[in-house]
């Protein structure tokens, strides 16, 4: 007997039941689709992803060629598995043998990173495929059903396709737990099968610093949890933010300071505040000590070499929940207050550090992120800062307020997806409007998207990729689909569907309620 | 930068192969979970060499050579114990140590039987110099002592094992102690089931409560009617237990001293068997005419009972254990009132309008096929709250309820006379943020007004992981270790585990132990290599002045282990750049 039957029981046949929807399993739904009934055969003998005649990437677009590579294998298995079937098989009329990928911009960006600006629309018809971005790979691969007998086939499908929001994150936080790499990339994978498109790496923090700084190497030998074992080397680095390159993802590394740093004060001396107990020194450490220009200078350096290692064109520095006792009990922090006549105002101490790290890190070229306790201090913020939303409960206000400010901003408030709790709770997320807000349409253009955070305290390897998925893919449609997408019925029959579909593919994406994929998780 | 699944080096030149053996914090020897009635250990302590470590019988044993049980088990602990020798790669020793032993000896040859309710797990274990004796009056006592020995056994520097001298003397607080899986509301495969086997044996689990079929489907393939799962399971030929599959399970849990308990719940909770089965389930009515929906078990009809008689029996020659569970909860009576037959019936058998005892009336006769098959029924709590006419051996499962009305079923039940088993505290399919184990933990199953007889009358706990949003992706971290917090209530003895803060730094180890047993064990027994077991190798360039040398960098799973990350690199190797090789066995 399970609890919840006590209701289900009453009325056995409202049981949420999985009905097809008429968009199959498209997740995040597209912009515009038109399925129609005349459905094509394909045949991994004769299929082929191949570069369109007038498209400007061509097979040196390496990115391209091992997406088609990658999206070839979702859609027909390893190409291992088809050897049996290697054979000359006249492609049939009603065989749909090519998809054609055409990269109409003038640059098809295939060396370069994705960027805040990259277009991810697209457009295709079948048999005539415009594509600007490879998002419609996965929406491709998405449209391929098989029957019964393992046969594929496509329906004639015209698709127009572009995302809401332009930034569709996830955090996923490697200091409370260490994260081995080899998670980190499948769930980067996975994240391309949701069109995320914003991997925000929450580095470091208080417990452990795995990050493997080359200026300051003591940072993770005496900071992470273990200097050999637990570290982010960056030949690691490297690997993620090209894995992510390749499928279309934006790493955003955050350092996070002046608070969550106690694993920097490990490798760093003198860079956390002393706390004091009466007029001694009590041998603990609080936030980055702000007072001391030799802070700044390694601040300059450190973020000098961050700058280098990732190349997107935005770092996160954090500036969320500083912690004041340490600083009031330090004798030489209230001098310094007295003297910069801060009074007893805290805040204005913080908004001093943060506001020397802004420019240290403006001299960088590089755009910041700040989380929002910045904005609220009254931090003196360059115009294309985004203010990073996540504190719950008036959210929506805050969106008011940063945005009536001029800011651009992203919303994290509503997709605390470590807060776990008993059944469907994807429905509560998929049903945020990040624009339910108070403000005018020039303010709603500033919010730019949205992140789910996964913090570590609960989650490690062991359990990381079934709590994100499908969890996740709620966010990712409501940051990607149209804003009025909201049929919760509907998106249970393509989410079940999308959810086997991950599961198929090799990710352990937990089920939404009692059901069945026909190829279930093999990996126990 | 690629990403490749084989390894293919085409690389001319290159050296390897740095293994690092990394030692992290120090053993507890308190480390055994659940914690023993009673341990006593010293700081002296010895070397353990796997190329003379030996398990033998006792001279005095009843068991020996030959004996299924404890053979399997020793080949199972020695690659537990050490992980890196079985496992292959070269493992390095500095010094030749003498032979150490574990003598097993048993008052009783019950090798070839099955483990039941009232077999003992009791054993003593005593590490000393060179040997290890361990006495257990059956053999599945003397798997709990080796599962103990092996959490005894820790790895220090190099690689190299020790164990402490120690004594330990050890029995279970309660006889029944489970862990419910729900096959029917998602599909779990075998080789989920066989897994989580492991972990209890881990844990000292020793009840395999498989709720196996239910409304959503029904997976079980009966020889007699396979209608039922051609027709009830999700999918008629992927989503089954074969007769053979479950044969497997139950070998597989029998050599870990695990019975398994089917239960076939009816008479609700019976929707998927509706469509294998006609005329099983009652037709509702929406007036005058049936609405083509149906119902709980047709309770008026003798076909169901001849239905019934035919598949019990077929169960009760499939699963050994002498427990069936029955079920009997959640019997939603509207669509049985609905229908004209089930309300002449009623009228006839002079039920009035109290439907509680039109289902008192069929699962009495249910329990009375089963008894009649000689064997005991389990019956959840529903059953006991309407119907005072149960045979007085019947087992009543609590499920509902905060403490305080679970305490009180409790003792209404131990009043009335009748076994009980709580599941009620750890329906741990429930989740919640944070360290929710500590509610699994501190649950008192005994804190119930009643005198010691009624004390006694319960037989046990049971965890339960129902599986509406439960399947193969998440089933393992779902349950592990927050099932072990039950683990040790109910093994263990309450005084001396009270303390739940002291339980957290045993837990946080005992959990990096059960990760080193996935991940070896999964080698050991042939199943398929998970994420856990990953090899790391990673190919670096360094340009020095004049030539590129390469350098093979390679980590693997020590014992040392995964809290503490299978790789191993030099941080060092810091030029690298244009060819990272990632692969994954």
């Amino acid at each position: 007997p399970t609890v919840d039957c006590l209701d289900l029981c009453q009325m056995l046949t409202a049981e949420p039941v999985f009905q097809a929807s008429k968009y199959g399993s498209l997740w995040p739904l597209p912009q515009k689709v038109q399925i129609s009934e005349v459905s094509f055969k394909l045949s991994s003998a004769s299929f082929r992803i191949v570069d369109a005649k007038a498209s400007s990437a061509g097979p040196s677009c390496s990115l391209l060629q091992s997406a088609y590579r990658r999206y070839y294998e979702y859609m027909f298995g390893s190409a291992k598995k088809q050897w049996g079937s290697k054979n000359n098989r006249r492609s049939d009329p009603s065989d749909l043998t090519e998809l054609q990928v055409w990269i109409t911009s003038p640059d098809s960006e295939c060396d370069g990173y994705p960027s805040v600006t990259s277009d991810e629309s697209c457009e295709y018809l079948l048999f005539l495929v415009h594509v600007m971005f490879y998002r419609s790979l996965e929406t491709f691969s998405q449209l391929v059903s098989e029957d019964e007998y393992g046969a594929k086939s496509i329906n004639a499908t015209i698709i127009n396709d572009f995302p809401r929001f332009q930034h569709r994150g996830i955090l996923l936080d490697s200091s409370r737990h260490f994260l081995p790499i080899k998670v980190i990339l499948s769930n980067l994978e996975t994240m391309a099968m949701n069109k995320i498109n914003v991997f925000h790496w929450h580095i470091v923090d208080e417990q452990s610093f795995p990050y493997l700084s080359r200026t300051f190497p003591q940072l993770s030998e005496q900071g992470a949890y273990h200097p050999y074992t637990h570290v982010y080397t960056p030949a690691d680095v490297k690997m993620v933010i090209e894995f992510a390159r390749l499928r279309g993802i934006r790493v955003v590394p955050e350092f996070d300071t002046p608070g969550h740093t106690q694993s920097w004060g490990k490798g760093q001396k003198d860079l956390l505040t002393p706390c004091y107990s009466g007029s001694k020194p009590s041998g603990s450490f609080g936030p980055v000590n702000p007072i001391l220009n030799t802070t700044y200078d390694f601040m300059a350096k450190f973020f000098t070499e961050i700058s280098t290692v990732f190349p997107d064109g935005y770092i996160h520095l954090g500036g969320d929940e500083v912690d004041f006792t340490c600083w009031k009990s330090n004798p030489d922090i209230q001098k310094f207050m007295e003297q910069q006549h801060f009074g007893e105002d805290y805040s204005k101490l913080e908004s001093f550090y943060i506001q020397k790290l802004l420019d240290i890190v403006a001299s960088t070229k590089k755009g910041y992120l700040v989380w929002q306790e910045v904005f609220d201090n009254g931090v003196k913020l360059k115009p294309d800062t985004v203010v990073h939303v996540w504190i719950g409960g008036r959210s929506d206000k805050e969106m008011s307020n940063v945005t009536a400010a001029g800011y651009t901003t992203i919303l994290s408030a509503p997709w605390y997806l470590d807060y776990i709790s008993y059944g469907q709770d994807w429905q509560k997320y998929y049903k945020v409007e990040p624009l339910n807000f108070e403000g005018t349409d020039e303010q709603k253009k500033l919010v730019i998207g949205g992140e789910a955070c996964l913090w570590g305290e609960y989650v490690d390897a062991t359990n990381l990729t079934p709590r994100l998925w499908p969890r996740a893919s709620a966010v990712a449609e409501r940051l990607w689909s149209a804003k009025n997408v909201t049929d919760i019925d509907d998106a249970f029959n393509r989410l079940s569907l999308h959810r086997c579909r991950m599961v198929e593919r090799g990710i352990p994406a937990e089920p939404l309620f009692s059901s069945y994929c026909l190829h279930e998780y093999k990996g126990v | 930068m690629s990403v490749v699944t084989s390894g293919r080096y085409t690389f001319p030149n290159y050296n390897l192969v740095f293994f690092i053996f990394l030692q992290l914090g120090l053993h507890s020897v308190e480390g055994v979970w659940p914690l023993p009635q009673s341990i006593t250990s010293s700081p002296e302590r010895y070397p353990l060499n796997p190329q003379a470590f030996y398990f033998t019988y006792g001279s005095q044993s009843a068991a020996q050579e030959g004996c299924s049980v404890l053979d399997e088990a020793f080949k199972r602990y020695f690659s537990l114990i050490f992980p890196d020798y079985s496992s292959g790669y070269g493992f390095l020793r500095f010094s030749v140590d003498k032979p150490f032993t574990v003598q097993v000896s048993v008052g009783r040859n019950d090798c070839d039987s099955y483990p039941d309710e009232d077999s003992s797990e009791q054993y003593t274990l005593s590490v000393s110099a060179g040997q290890a004796y361990l006495k257990a009056e059956t053999v599945w006592g003397a798997l709990r002592g080796l599962e103990t020995f092996s959490q005894l056994v820790y790895q220090e520097d190099f690689g190299s094992y020790y164990v402490n001298k120690t004594e330990i003397e050890d029995f279970p607080r309660f006889q029944f102690r489970g862990i419910l899986l729900d096959t029917s509301r998602h599909y779990l495969p075998v080789q989920a089931i066989l897994k989580t086997l492991d972990a209890m044996a881990f844990s000292k689990f020793n009840v395999f409560h498989w709720h196996i079929v239910d409304d959503p489907s029904f997976p079980y393939q009966s020889r007699t009617f396979p209608d039922l799962s051609a027709k009830g399971a999700f999918h008629p030929m992927t989503h089954i237990y074969t007769q053979l599959d479950v044969r497997r399970v139950i070998s597989y849990a029998r050599m870990r001293g695990i019975r398994v308990l089917p239960e076939f719940d009816s008479p609700g909770h019976t929707q998927s068997w509706g469509k294998g089965q006609s005329d099983l389930l009652t037709p509702c009515y929406s007036g005058s005419t049936p609405s083509g929906t149906f119902g709980p078990v047709n309770p008026i009809l003798p076909s169901t009972y001849k239905f019934m008689a035919t598949l019990f029996k077929e169960v009760s020659s499939v699963f050994p254990d002498s427990y069936i569970h029955l079920g009997g909860d959640e019997v939603n009576f509207s669509c049985w009132k609905s229908n004209p037959d089930v309300r002449a019936f009623m009228l006839k058998m002079g039920f009035g309008a109290d439907f509680t005892k039109l289902e008192a009336y069929y699962m009495e006769n249910i329990v009375n096929l089963t008894a009649a098959l000689n064997r005991t029924s389990i019956v959840w709590q529903d059953v006991f709250d309407y119907h005072e006419r149960i045979p007085k051996d019947t087992v009543l499962h609590i499920w509902k309820g905060v403490p305080a009305s679970y305490e009180a079923e409790l003792r209404a039940i131990t009043k009335a006379g009748y076994r009980v088993l709580l599941a009620a505290p750890w329906y741990i399919n429930h989740i919640s943020y944070g360290q929710d184990w500590r509610n699994y933990y501190t649950v008192q199953p005994l804190n119930f007004s009643g005198t010691e007889e009624q004390k006694k009358l319960v037989i046990g706990g049971e965890v339960c992981m129902w599986g509406e949003y439960v399947d193969a992706t998440n089933l393992t971290p779902r349950l592990w270790p927050r099932a072990s917090a039950a683990a040790e209530r109910l093994w263990s003895d309450e005084k001396q585990t009270s303390d739940v803060d002291k339980a957290f730094p045993r837990l946080k180890d005992f959990r990096c132990e059960l990760l080193r047993y996935f991940s070896f064990s999964d080698n050991a027994h042939g199943i398929p290599i998970t994420h856990h077991r990953t090899l790391f190798y990673e190919v670096c360039l360094t340009y020095t002045d004049a030539s590129v040398s390469l350098r093979l960098q390679a980590g693997y799973p020590g014992r040392a282990s995964l809290c503490r990350t299978l790789q191993t690199r030099v941080p060092r190797c810091l030029i690298i750049t244009d060819h990272v090789t990632f692969l994954s066995i």
